[in-house]
C-alpha cells in the first residue's frame, strides 16, 4: 500500500467509519493515473503504459537485433537504415505486446549466438562484420539452406518480416515507399498516363 | 453496499429496444421520429465517430507501439470495433467437436461501426429457398414486402452502386460509384474475359451530400475505423445520435440486459432487468412494449434466459426453435502478386473504404453439386502500410525476376530485399467469396448448463459444423480463384487449399465472416417458428426482434440492408398496431 493509501485509511478510521474485516483484506487498486489518447479504450491505455515501462531485451540482446536490423535495411541513397527508423524499439514493444514472440525470438538469438561461438569463438554482436555476414549467409536464403540451418533460416525470416514491418510503418519506410495517401481528397480514377501505360480506359 | 437492491426508474417508456447496432438503431430513429418515448439499452460504452476522444481515423501506423497489430482489437488497434470474439469476463463455449467463433462489439453503433459498408438486397429468389431448391427454408414475406424499406433505407441512409438489371441482385436508388483502381481494372478485364462478372461495389458510403448533418466521403479508405464526417454508415452517427436529437431518446449505455420482464398474469412484457457494468448495480426499466436487437446470439441467449413459471423453455420459445438454426457466411479467400503490377507510378489510390467491384453470383446451383451461391470481394492497391507488411515475401522474392532481369535466391537481406519491397509495393491482391450455407437445425446456440458471464448471467454453448453443402461451396471458390488468378497472369500466393485444410478448401469456421443469423426466426407457423412476418413473437404480442435473428436465411447477402429494412418494416407495424389498439 503506497503511503498516501495508508494515511487515506487511517483518517477514514479517525472519523469512525470503520474499515470492514472482509474489505480490508483485499488492499486497494493503485490509483490509475494513465492519459487515455484518443481513439483508445482505457483498458487498452494501460495496458499500454504498462508494456512500455517494461523491459524484454537485456543489452545484448537489443544489440544484436539492433545488428541483424540493419543487415535486413541498410540505409541506401533513398532512406536511412531500420535502426535510424526505430525498429528495435518497436521489435521490443511486439515481444511483450504478442508474447508467443518471445520464444523463438530469445532462442533465435541464442542459437545464432552459439554457432558464432562454434565458428568464430565469439558472439554474434562481437563478430567482425564479414564474419557476422558469413554466418548470416547461410540463414538468408530459406531454399538454400543446409539442414544444420534450418532453426537459424526460421529465426532470420522472423527477423526479416519484423524489421520490414517496422520500418515500413514508420515516418521514414513511408516516404520511402512513395505511400501518399492518408489525407482527404477526391479521387477521380486512376491517373491517365497509367491507364495508358497498362492499355486500359474507363 | 447491497448491489442487490434493484433500482427502478419511474417512468414507463414507450418501447424499450435492447441494443443500438442496425436492428436497434434502425427502431430507435423511426419510433422517436414518430414521437413514442423509447428507452435504449446499449451493453457497451456510448461512441461518437465525430468525436476526437474516440476519433483513430487519418492516424498513421507509428502513432500505435504495435503498428496497429490486432493484439487488443481483431481488427487491428484503428478499427473502432470494441470487443472481438474474445471479451474479458464473457465467455462463451462450443460443444465437443463443434466450433463457433461469436463476435460482438460493446459500444453505442455496435458492429455497424466498423463493418465493410456493403449493402446488398436480398433478391426476389433469396426469400423462397426452399421452394427454389427443397433445402432450407422459405421466408414469410416476399420481395415485394420488403422492397419499399429497401427504397426508402437507400434514400436515408445513402449507397451507391450501378443500376445493372440483375434479376437476383436488385437495383437500388444509388448514388454514383467510385471509378475501380487499377488492380480493380485489371481483376475486371481478366474476370470478364473468362465469364465471370465484376460490377460496382454497392456500398453505403456517400460519394455525395445526402443531407446538412452528414458529410461527404474524402477517400481515406478507412470506412473500418468509423467516419468522423458520418460519410458512412454507422448507428451510431446515422440513427442513434439523430434519435437523441428528437428529444424522445433516453440512451442508458453500460446497461447489460439480463432478462425480458413478463407480467405473469397477462404474459406481456413489462419491461427488461439489467446489470449497469459499471457500478454492478441491478436495475429495471419499464415500457410498454419491448423490441430486442441485441444480435442473433444475444438475443437468442436473453430469451431463453428470461424462463418463468408460464415460459419455461425461455420466453416466446413455444416452438422450441430458439437458438436453432444460427447460420454465418461461409468465407474462403486467396491472395496472388501481379508481376505487371510491379514498380508501379505513385499516386493516391486509398478510395472508398473497401473495394469497389464485386462479383455478385453468376451461376446457376442446378448445375452445380452445392445449393447455393456466393459474392466475391476483391482486395489489392498502394494502401496505407500496416503491421504485417512485407511479411512472407522469402516466399516470393524468388519467383519474380529482378531489376536486371535475373532470378535470384528467395530471402536475403540487405538493398537488394530493400529495394524488392518497394517493387513489390501495390502488386499484391486478394479475393474473398462470401456465401449462403444452408441453415440446419442441428446448428444451434443454447444455454450452457454450466457457466456464467461476470454478471452472473448464464452464457451461451454452441454447436455448429459445416455441411458437405458449405464444403462444396468453398471447392468452387478455390477453383474459381485461381482461375481470375491465371488469366490476369498473376502468380497465386502459398499453396491452393485442399481437402484436408482448415474446414475443407480453406472454408473458415463459422462465426469468422460476423454474418451469423436465424436464432429466432420468422415464419408462418408458430410451431417452426418463434416471429410472425412483423417479426412480433407468436407467443407475446408486445415482443419483437429486430436483428438478424429474425431471418430464416441470409443470401450470400451481407445482411445489414436487410436488418435496416426489416428494422424498419416493423417499426411501421408496431405504430399501425398501436393506433388500431391492438397493443
Amino acid at each position: 500500500m503506497k503511503r498516501r493509501d495508508t494515511l487515506k485509511a487511517i483518517s477514514l478510521a479517525g472519523f469512525g467509519l470503520a474499515v470492514e474485516p472482509v474489505e480490508a483484506a483485499v488492499p486497494a487498486p493503485p490509483e490509475k493515473k494513465t492519459v487515455v489518447p484518443g481513439g483508445r479504450q482505457p483498458f487498452e491505455a494501460e495496458r499500454d503504459t504498462k508494456l512500455k515501462a517494461e523491459k524484454f531485451f537485456t543489452p545484448h540482446e537489443l544489440q544484436t537485433v539492433t545488428v541483424l536490423c540493419d543487415i535486413i535495411i541498410p540505409a541506401d541513397e533513398r532512406s536511412g537504415s531500420a535502426s535510424q527508423a526505430g525498429v528495435p524499439a518497436f521489435i521490443e514493444f511486439m515481444m511483450k505486446d504478442q508474447p508467443r514472440n518471445q520464444t523463438p525470438m530469445r532462442g533465435g538469438i541464442r542459437w545464432l549466438d552459439n554457432k558464432c561461438v562454434a565458428m568464430f569463438g565469439k558472439q554474434f554482436a562481437q563478430c567482425t562484420k564479414a564474419q557476422q555476414i558469413q554466418i548470416i549467409d547461410k540463414i538468408a536464403y530459406p531454399e538454400q539452406a543446409s539442414k544444420d540451418m534450418t532453426q537459424g533460416v526460421s529465426f532470420f525470416n522472423m527477423m526479416r518480416n519484423f524489421t520490414a514491418a517496422g520500418f515500413f510503418t514508420s515516418q521514414m519506410g513511408i516516404k520511402d515507399l512513395g505511400y501518399v495517401g492518408n489525407t482527404p481528397n477526391d479521387w477521380q480514377g486512376v491517373p491517365d498516363d497509367v491507364l495508358k501505360q497498362y492499355g486500359l480506359s474507363y | 453496499m447491497n448491489t442487490f437492491q434493484i433500482k427502478e426508474a419511474p417512468t414507463v417508456y414507450d418501447v424499450a429496444i435492447v441494443g443500438s447496432g442496425a436492428g436497434g438503431g434502425m427502431a430507435a430513429y423511426q419510433l422517436t421520429k414518430a414521437g413514442a418515448k423509447v428507452v435504449l439499452l446499449e451493453a457497451g460504452g456510448y461512441f461518437d465517430p465525430a468525436d476526437p476522444k474516440y476519433i483513430t481515423q487519418l492516424k498513421w501506423p507509428y502513432e500505435s507501439p504495435r503498428r496497429g497489430a490486432g493484439t487488443t482489437r481483431p481488427f487491428g488497434d484503428f478499427d473502432a470495433a470494441w470487443g472481438g470474439w474474445d471479451i474479458d469476463g464473457e465467455p462463451y463455449t462450443a460443444a465437443k467437436g463443434t466450433e463457433f467463433f461469436w463476435f460482438r462489439s460493446r459500444m453505442l453503433g455496435g458492429r455497424t461501426n466498423h463493418w465493410g459498408r456493403i449493402s446488398l438486397r436480398f433478391g426476389p429468389d433469396d426469400f423462397k429457398r426452399r421452394s427454389l431448391t427443397g433445402v432450407g427454408e422459405d421466408w414469410p414475406i416476399s420481395y415485394e414486402d420488403i422492397s419499399p424499406y429497401y427504397d426508402a433505407v437507400d434514400k436515408l441512409v445513402g449507397i451507391f452502386g450501378s443500376k445493372e438489371g440483375i434479376r437476383n441482385e436488385p437495383d437500388g436508388f444509388f448514388l454514383p460509384p467510385p471509378k475501380p483502381r487499377l488492380h480493380e481494372l485489371m481483376l475486371k478485364k481478366a474476370a470478364t474475359s473468362i465469364g465471370i462478372p465484376v460490377i460496382p461495389s454497392r456500398l453505403s458510403i456517400l460519394t455525395k451530400p445526402i443531407n446538412k448533418d452528414r458529410g461527404q466521403c474524402f477517400y481515406c479508405a478507412q470506412c473500418g475505423r468509423a467516419c468522423q464526417a458520418y460519410a458512412d454508415f454507422s448507428s451510431s452517427s446515422v440513427l442513434c445520435i439523430p434519435a437523441m436529437k428528437t428529444g424522445n431518446l433516453s440512451l442508458i449505455n453500460h446497461a447489460m440486459v439480463r432478462e425480458v420482464l413478463t407480467d405473469p398474469n397477462t404474459g406481456l412484457a413489462t419491461g427488461v432487468s439489467y446489470v449497469d457494468t459499471i457500478s454492478m448495480q441491478e436495475k429495471t426499466v419499464r415500457a410498454k412494449t419491448v423490441m430486442l436487437a441485441a444480435s442473433t446470439c444475444e438475443t437468442a441467449r436473453l430469451l431463453l434466459n428470461s424462463k418463468s413459471s408460464r415460459f419455461p423453455n425461455g420466453l416466446a420459445n413455444s416452438s422450441g426453435v430458439i437458438g436453432k438454426y444460427l447460420n454465418d457466411s461461409t468465407g474462403a479467400s486467396r491472395s496472388a502478386f501481379i508481376p505487371a503490377l510491379m514498380d508501379r507510378k505513385r499516386y493516391n489510390e486509398d478510395g472508398v473504404g473497401g473495394m469497389h467491384v464485386f462479383t455478385p453470383w453468376w451461376l446457376d446451383n442446378k448445375k452445380l453439386d452445392f445449393p447455393r451461391g456466393y459474392h466475391i470481394e476483391y482486395g489489392g492497391g498502394m494502401g496505407m502500410p500496416g503491421y504485417g507488411f512485407g511479411g512472407g515475401i522469402e516466399g516470393l522474392n524468388g519467383r519474380i525476376p529482378g531489376r536486371n532481369g535475373q532470378k535470384k535466391s528467395a530471402g536475403g537481406y540487405g538493398a537488394g530485399l530493400k529495394d524488392d519491397y518497394r517493387r513489390f509495393y501495390g502488386a499484391y491482391i486478394g479475393m474473398a467469396g462470401r456465401g449462403e450455407p444452408v441453415p440446419l437445425e442441428s446448428n444451434y446456440c443454447e444455454i450452457d448448463p454450466n457457466n456464467v458471464d461476470k454478471y452472473g448471467i448464464p452464457t451461451l454453448r454452441f454447436n455448429y459444423k459445416w455441411s458437405d453443402y458449405e464444403v462444396k461451396q468453398a471447392k468452387h471458390m478455390q477453383d474459381t480463384f485461381e482461375e481470375i488468378i491465371h488469366a490476369l497472369g498473376g502468380i497465386a500466393l502459398g499453396s491452393k487449399p485442399g481437402p484436408e485444410s482448415n474446414h475443407g478448401y480453406g472454408l473458415e469456421a463459422p462465426g469468422k465472416i460476423i454474418h451469423e443469423v436465424g436464432t429466432v426466426r420468422m415464419g408462418n407457423d408458430p410451431k417452426t417458428s418463434a416471429l410472425n412476418k412483423y417479426q412480433q413473437t407468436h407467443d407475446v404480442k408486445n415482443l419483437f426482434v429486430v436483428d438478424a435473428a429474425a431471418f430464416p436465411s441470409q443470401g450470400d447477402k451481407n445482411v445489414t440492408w436487410t436488418i435496416l429494412a426489416s428494422s424498419w418494416r416493423t417499426s411501421d407495424y408496431l405504430f399501425d398496431q398501436v393506433k388500431k389498439k391492438n397493443l
